[in-house]
């Protein structure tokens, strides 16, 4: 993955405007967390193929990066976005690394479901 | 070291295997009992992508697979099998569902030891889960049929609650490979191995100890 271009990532969100995506969103601070920091309130969400419409979707702020894509009746957004990824099946795969490089955050839209 | 027929090892993640267990597992391997393992995800889930990292999101379970091939490798397991859950949600899944493989498997090998994770008292929800799948095939089988099960536990109160592990094993005549197949796991453990390996380098007690020596609590089922 690279880290995040917001011309690049921009023109790639609006490839999906207004078409059915699946959306892969992720937000974890792993399972050690709370092992390792019994006072960490470890708490996380995941969706993986999740099937959604967007009118438009943005990406903004400045490093780390948030991404809102909204919808006929609601919104999608992660923020904490630092690289993104055009991939082979023209998936756009965006993630969010800490500073030891482990994924706290992933925001991925593709037209086809992920496996 | 203790002999048994067959070692049937059971753990939800490619990289369980590597750490407190790979040493036994080579030891077993070379005095020519057979291992099987069954891994129940692909660790498809994981944080680290590599250092620096060379994995997504999408490709880290196909690259993880390889490495747990590699790793098996490293340690001479010629069966493993890849039970196809996801990683971060076997707690979700019909626990007894796991137990019924496990049990379809311990029917097919007879093993003599099984290792698994202890429950509750493993930390990651996954592990906990599959350890609770596993004492519940074995559980099921008439007394005098049940292997030995041998458990990993590492949460922070294991050792108040549980006592010391009564399993402990010197792994030193394999400590290379141990290495080796913590290595194998490459997109997990390349920023841990190069601190092992300088440590290792400078004979360090408390690594040289983590190495060598492994300890599991034996399950008691009544
Ligand atoms: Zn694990």
């Amino acid at each position: 993955m690279d880290p995040i271009d917001t011309t690049k990532v921009q023109a790639v969100i609006e490839r999906f405007v207004d078409k059915d995506v699946y959306i892969h969103l992720e937000t974890t601070n792993g399972a050690y967390a709370s092992h390792f920091n019994e006072s960490f309130f470890s708490a996380g969400a995941y969706i993986r193929n999740g099937k959604i419409r967007y009118t438009r979707g943005k990406i903004t702020g400045d490093e780390p990066y948030r991404v809102g894509l909204k919808m006929e009746l609601g919104w999608i957004y992660a923020e904490g976005i630092t690289h993104w990824e055009l991939d082979g099946e023209n998936r756009l795969l965006m993630a969010g690394y800490d500073k030891d490089g482990k994924l706290a955050v992933a925001l991925q839209i593709s037209e086809t479901p992920f496996d | 070291m203790e002999k048994h027929d067959h070692v049937l090892v059971v753990f939800p993640h490619p990289d369980d295997e590597a750490f407190g267990v790979s040493g036994s597992i080579a030891s077993f391997i070379q005095n020519g009992t057979p291992v099987t393992y069954m891994c129940l995800t692909l660790g498809e889930m994981g944080r680290n992508m590599g250092n620096p990292p060379f994995a997504n999101r999408e490709t880290l379970p196909l690259i993880r697979k390889k490495e747990l091939t590699a790793a098996c490798d490293v340690l001479g397991i010629k069966d493993v099998r890849m039970m196809g859950y996801r990683d971060k949600t076997i707690e979700f899944e019909d626990n007894a569902l796991i137990a019924k493989q496990v049990t379809d498997v311990i029917d097919e090998l007879k093993p003599t030891l099984v290792i698994t994770f202890y429950p509750g008292y493993s930390v990651h929800p996954d592990h906990d889960s599959c350890g609770e799948a596993v004492i519940e095939a074995v559980r099921k089988l008439p007394e005098s049929e049940r292997p030995k099960v041998e458990c990993v536990a590492f949460s922070n109160n294991c050792v108040e609650e549980l006592g010391e592990a009564d399993v402990s094993r010197d792994v030193s005549t394999v400590q290379d490979k141990k290495i080796s197949t913590i290595e194998a796991h490459r997109s997990q453990t390349a920023g841990l191995i190069a601190g092992v390996k300088k440590r290792l380098k400078a004979n360090e007690e408390e690594l040289l100890n983590w190495l060598q020596k492994e300890r599991f609590w034996t399950y008691k089922f009544d």
